[in-house]
């Protein structure tokens, strides 16, 4: 026990660092995910292929493979950045694939009389997405878009085989130093991870309950 | 269904043996015809041990498992050809079997990474660790350690065109890797706080970061580097600077408290000293690349 108190700088530090993975990788795969669904159910022929192509490819392959490339690859065809930023850069790459996807289930859910009766109305495509399908798939998308985000919270303990400080590599870091405090070590990190995913669980409830429509 | 599958095993099987002698040509074509590495083979002795005792166990059994390391050029590294262990580690392990009265196929290479050695002996995952594991007293309080059978000192490994780091002084701002876990990179976090520390779990993946120059330095056992500058496939590209900073001596990880064991590998240590197996050792695995074997350093009976 007496590790894990005298260790609890290094331990915050790493939970800092799984925080902005997390909060890096999930912006950016937020923002590339919708991109994506956008391109998935829109009307050209060319971005859709490209946008079904990337889902496929990317949700099959495993993370750590895209870490492998990210940390391994990149620096070889001479992008050099920090151990943290190509961690974002393979974090970023995967959840984006899953973020498409459950950003296009919202949309489906949406009515497609609706959709029917704005394009009647003349709305051009950006129009409906903003109007009308958008608003309405936020909505529908929260709680698998929660399920993709808790996935990423966890996913970016993959790290620790990528020289990034998080909370995962401070854990063996220290277990290693004292493997006579492994069971408290773990149990401390593994509280970290479910605290983390408490505060972004609840985050997601209280958005539900304010987007929430009575019907 | 049944009988399908067995139609299907009764074709499947004969490809099988197909493929794996297609495989045995493929091999000796690519290593030009048996050339097979130099390897010792120490002479199996039977002896009586004590009853109950670790050797009694692992004699009766015929087998042991042994943790080792597979990216360390040199002291235990597995052939792509062979896919078999080998190196210095190894032939020591192979003498520690022989004296127990196993034979070399009686032992089971578990692959070892820095971080799990003690793991994997607390846990009874394997019976003895050779992993270029540096004997000090943090972990001596959770394992115990027969020998050392080998004095290595941590030096520095960078590219051959680089000339800015000339010894651990010049680290200030460099990125600095080695294996999580290891000696090597606590003393680099705790000596030298100027350098960026780097850790991967294999040293062929610092190797790999040196390479495409993401990183400055690889830090670990001059021997070990002295393995990697001198490996074929990196010719040239890597350069040992030369300035040790650290006494490594490399020991055997043994379960703790268990003295019995302990006192049986130190005396075979010793014996391969005296009877020039040690040194057919060094000579088959680490002197091949031209280093001369130096003497056996002293087994320290704590």
């Amino acid at each position: 026990m007496d590790t894990v108190w005298e260790s609890r700088d290094l331990i915050l530090d790493g939970f800092g660092t799984t925080v902005f993975l997390f909060v890096v990788s999930a912006l950016l795969s937020m923002t590339f995910g919708t991109l994506l669904a956008v391109m998935r159910v829109g009307p050209i022929p060319p971005l859709r292929a490209a946008g079904t192509l990337y889902v496929t490819l990317v949700r099959n392959t495993p993370l750590t493979l895209l870490f492998v490339f990210s940390t391994f690859g990149l620096p070889r065809m001479d992008v050099r950045l920090s151990f943290t930023a190509f961690a974002i850069v393979a974090l970023t790459i995967y959840t984006t694939a899953f973020v498409c996807e459950a950003v296009r289930s919202g949309i489906s859910s949406v009515a497609r009389g609706e959709i029917e009766a704005a394009r009647a109305l003349g709305l051009p495509f950006r129009k409906v997405l903003r109007l009308v399908v958008l608003p309405q798939a936020f909505r529908a998308v929260l709680p698998p878009l929660t399920s993709v985000l808790n996935a990423l919270l966890k996913n970016t303990s993959v790290a620790v085989a990528f020289n990034v400080a998080e909370a995962t590599q401070v854990f063996r870091r220290l277990q290693n130093a004292d493997a006579s405090a492994t069971f408290p070590l773990l149990m401390i990190t593994a509280l970290g991870y479910v605290f983390l995913a408490a505060i972004l669980l609840g985050g997601s409830r209280v958005l539900e309950r304010r987007v929430a429509v009575t019907r | 269904m049944k009988h399908r599958l067995r139609v299907l095993l009764c074709l499947l099987l004969p490809l099988v043996f197909v493929l794996a002698a297609c495989g045995d040509d493929d091999g000796d074509a690519l290593s030009g015809g048996g050339d097979t590495p130099e390897t010792t083979d120490p002479e199996v002795v039977e002896s009586e041990f004590p009853a109950g005792s670790t050797m009694a166990r692992l004699q009766e059994a015929g087998a042991i498992k042994v943790g080792t390391k597979f990216d360390q050029p040199g002291l235990g590294s597995v052939g792509l050809e062979s896919g078999d262990p080998e190196g210095f580690d190894i032939e020591i392990a192979k003498i520690i079997a022989a004296n127990l009265g196993i034979e070399p196929d009686g032992i089971e290479f578990v692959e070892t990474v820095s971080a799990n050695r003690e793991t994997f002996i607390e846990n009874g995952t394997v019976d003895i660790v050779i992993a270029t594991y540096t004997v000090n007293d943090e972990r001596k309080q959770v394992v115990d350690f027969a020998g050392p059978y080998y004095e290595a000192g941590q030096d520095l490994l960078v590219a051959a065109d680089d000339d800015s780091i000339n010894g651990p002084d010049d680290l200030a701002g460099k990125r600095v890797c080695a294996a999580s876990g290891s000696t090597p990179i606590e003393r680099i976090r705790e000596d030298y706080p100027d350098a960026e520390p780097v850790e991967f779990d294999t040293y062929t993946e610092c190797v790999d970061q040196l390479q495409s120059g993401q990183i400055d330095a690889v830090s670990t056992d001059d021997i070990i580097l002295a393995g990697y500058a001198s490996d074929p496939k990196f010719e040239g590209e890597f350069r040992v600077v030369g300035e040790t900073f650290s006494e490594e001596p490399y020991g055997i990880g043994l379960m703790k408290g268990d003295d019995e064991f302990r006192t049986f590998l130190n005396d075979t240590l010793e014996q391969s000293y005296e009877d020039g197996t040690w040194k057919e050792a060094f000579d088959a695995t680490l002197g091949a690349s031209g280093v001369e074997a130096p003497d056996p350093p002293e087994v320290d009976r704590y």
